[in-house]
């Protein structure tokens, strides 16, 4: 901090003594003309304050002058960001002689130290996620009470080519790397690729983490044929592509290949058994207030019957945003829907001696549907009212198929907390029904990211 | 292995080499100029001049700080030159985002074609000591609604016409002339806009929002308090009545709001203290008339002074 206010102070005094020189040399004109021109130097050095104090301003907020390794720092010195090409020549020198000696008094193995620490760390945000629950369901109990889940998010760019995002997920019974991903952002052609651990993108239910959800849990048709609450979520890497389409229609591919390893959905036997996804997605804004969301997805890999058993999923997306720009805080509704085909090989005669079968699970090839449809009401600036309804076969035994529906009613205190009611009903292929009630608390703490629409 | 079925390998190479082969559009010789806010947009056209292209992502009439980051701004940044931010963390909820999916090198962070404006500009409220969520929605690093003050409209049309002209050297002295014409038209309306305004220099108001400071200052006016009890947090009972009470004490009648807030709230306020509601525009395209920088403030002085006049 001390250093930051001398820098400044000696970026002020080289401003001043640089104008008062231009002033005793300039030539006497008029009087109006010398009160006019007297003017136009006050306005001209108060701007170069004004600037100069935006550049301590993103100094302090980047830490830049103390974070610099010496050799980049000399490099910085000889060739200055172009966003501060208008600090004055003196001012340059000043303030690239003073990060100098900065980095030079901090620098530490890795190259960053002291106050460098503080400066580099990542947006760190936590989001805690509490559910009390009432209700009987014996096929899917849920506690009284539960801190379902906080979140972590680590969040920085990592380099001039690449921002890495880190979600970790904390259980009540243990710990989960819910995402963990490097994006490269500066790839030619337009390319943005990502490596890591990741939610895939298919569709649109199976890439939004928990918070986001506009439900207290997930629609029957992803616990039943797309992984449940963790989805398909796995390490690999990814690559997503604009491509150019007529009119005003958003056309963007995403292109993913995994491990193979996601809930119950794959199952790596083996190194070779890998998983892919592929996503597809239509968008275009039919007025100012209002989009359509259209999207293909297609997904791959092997089951947990083995490498010679294949899991093929197949989803259509739709969501419809209505939001009046000049109301955009206290109006909004959102449709959506998915539907989602799962096919996979399945063993003619099971062994479930030798391989941990799934409940209810059938011989033979097994060819599931299922689709939610909701929508969600903004009625006021804190209170949304939506609805669900679903449907789903079950994946290892597509005869069975669970309906339900769901009520919600949310409320926001404020943007970083919501208390959310949620009234569910299932009617199991088992002939049983369960109605349940849930009270969700969502809090978030620090900087979280915002997240793609 | 088993590998992928074959219909999805030539969908995702067809895919690929569609986007691989297609041309990246026609070399303009114009540069691609993308800002958060129409305001910045506007400025840039200043000194831009026919020599850029320029375009804002929101809409005058939107509330800025929520913003939904629709792909449709994708196709906007893809190919952008330069991106222009408020930055103050004013567009931290939906320009990220944009920005890390654009797949465009140029605008990211950092880049030379990544221009914070808020380095060139004079910013108020910068919170001092510790800062909490217990104060609203609070910017760190000062009040993000900095454009609402001629004198740093000037200075951002500068800061800009500099960046434009380091991008495009040979538009230099383009650049440098419009950008001093601007300033010259900008001082003379300044000149027009306080003599209008100098009858009610020192006047109380209350705003909904903190999105006056600057002009505020730059006018005269004295900000007595706020609708909402924090920033970002909406109006409560509880807070309504003593801001009532206040402003009776104070004698103040005017509110200023923003044209994307209820004013059911304000209406109230303005009943109990025979006070007046006035709708301001705090971006250019607020209203359809309000096509540059200088008719912003044109329209906010004129609805402004009638303001005053009609609660003498």
């Amino acid at each position: 901090m001390r250093r930051f206010q001398m820098l400044f102070g000696f970026m002020v005094v080289l401003a001043c003594a640089a104008s008062a020189q231009q002033t005793a040399n300039a030539p006497t004109p008029g009087v109006g003309t010398d009160v006019s021109a007297l003017e136009q130097k006050i306005r001209d050095l108060e701007d170069r304050m004004v600037m100069l104090e935006g550049q301590v301003r993103q100094l302090k907020a980047q830490g830049k002058g103390a974070s610099a390794p010496s050799e980049h720092t000399s490099a910085t010195a000889s060739s200055p960001p172009a966003t501060q090409s208008q600090v004055p020549q003196e001012g340059d020198q000043a303030t690239a002689s003073q990060a100098t000696a900065s980095a030079g008094d901090n620098v530490r193995l890795g190259g960053a130290g002291g106050a460098a620490a503080k400066a580099l760390n990542p947006d760190i945000s936590v989001i805690g996620d509490f559910i009390a629950g009432a209700g009987h369901n014996p096929l899917n109990p849920t506690p009284s009470f539960q801190m379902h889940e906080s979140e972590i998010g680590l969040q920085a760019i990592v380099d001039p080519y690449a921002r890495a995002d880190f979600f970790i997920s904390f259980g009540e019974t243990g710990v989960n790397l819910e995402e963990g991903f490097i994006t490269f952002t500066a790839l030619p052609s337009g390319f943005v690729a990502k490596a890591g651990k990741m939610r895939a993108a298919f569709g649109k239910v199976n890439t939004l983490h928990n918070h986001v959800l506009p439900w207290v849990d997930r629609p029957l048709v992803s616990q039943n044929l797309v992984g449940g609450e963790d989805g398909i979520n796995d390490a690999g890497f990814s690559v997503e592509h604009i491509i150019p389409a007529p009119g005003k229609w958003f056309l963007d591919f995403t292109g993913q290949a995994f491990r193979g390893d996601s809930a119950d959905v794959y199952t790596a036997s083996n190194k070779n058994d890998l998983s892919v996804v592929g996503h597809l997605r239509g968008y275009r804004d039919l007025t100012d207030n209002s989009n359509l969301d259209l999207g293909v997805s297609y997904s791959r890999g092997h089951n947990l019957f083995g490498s010679d058993f294949i899991t093929n999923l197949y989803g259509i997306d739709a969501t419809y945003h209505w939001k009046p720009l000049r109301r955009s805080i206290y109006k909004s509704f959102i449709a959506r829907s998915e539907f989602v085909w799962r096919q996979q090989n399945q063993p003619l005669l099971l062994s479930c001696q030798t391989i941990t079968c799934p409940a209810n699970t059938a011989a033979g090839f097994q060819r599931a549907f299922g689709f939610y449809a909701s929508g969600d009401f903004q009625a006021a600036r804190r209170w949304f009212v939506g609805g669900r309804v679903d449907q789903s076969d079950r994946a290892f035994d597509s005869h069975l198929t669970d309906k339900g529906g769901s009520f919600v009613l949310t409320y926001w205190p404020s943007e970083f907390a919501q208390i959310r009611g949620q009234y569910r009903f299932t009617r199991y292929a088992d002939r049983f029904d369960a109605h349940e009630a849930f009270i969700q608390l969502q809090f978030a703490l620090g900087a979280h990211g915002a997240h793609p629409f | 292995m088993i590998l992928p079925s074959k219909p999805f390998f030539f969908a995702l190479a067809g895919c690929l080499c569609f986007a691989l082969v297609t041309p990246p559009g026609a070399a303009a010789k114009n540069l691609k100029v993308i800002t958060t806010l129409t305001d910045l947009a506007a400025l840039t056209q200043e000194v831009g001049g026919d020599k850029v292209d320029v375009e804002a992502l929101a809409k005058g009439y939107q509330d800025p700080h929520f913003v939904d980051p629709k792909p449709s701004f994708l196709l906007k940044l893809r190919h952008a030159d330069l991106l222009i931010s408020v930055g103050l963390e004013l567009e931290i909820g939906w320009l990220p985002p944009l920005i890390t999916q654009s797949g465009n090198g140029n605008v990211q962070p950092a880049s030379p074609g990544f221009l914070d404006a808020s380095q060139f500009a004079e910013i108020l409220e910068i919170p001092q000591g510790s800062v909490t969520r217990a104060e609203g929605d609070v910017h760190p690093q000062g009040n993000p609604h900095y454009w609402l003050d001629p004198d740093n409209g000037r200075r951002i049309a500068k800061g800009i016409a500099t960046k434009l002209a380091e991008m495009d050297p040979a538009d230099r002295a383009y650049f440098q002339q419009r950008e001093q014409d601007f300033e010259k038209r900008l001082a003379d309306a300044d000149k027009k806009w306080q003599a209008q305004m100098a009858p009610y220099r020192g006047r109380k108001i209350v705003t909904y929002h903190r999105s006056w400071p600057n002009f505020a200052k730059h006018f005269g006016l004295n900000v007595i308090g706020y609708i909402e009890p924090r920033p970002g947090i909406p109006p409560t009972p509880s807070h309504t009545l003593e801001l009532v009470n206040l402003m009776k004490r104070e004698n103040t009648k005017l509110e200023l709001i923003e044209p994307y807030f209820d004013v059911k709230t304000p209406e109230s306020i303005a009943s109990m203290t025979g006070g007046k509601v006035v709708v301001m525009m705090p971006s250019v395209g607020g209203k359809p008339e309000i096509t540059d920088y200088l008719k912003l403030f044109d329209y906010d002085i004129a609805i402004l002074t009638q303001a005053f006049q009609s609660t003498q």
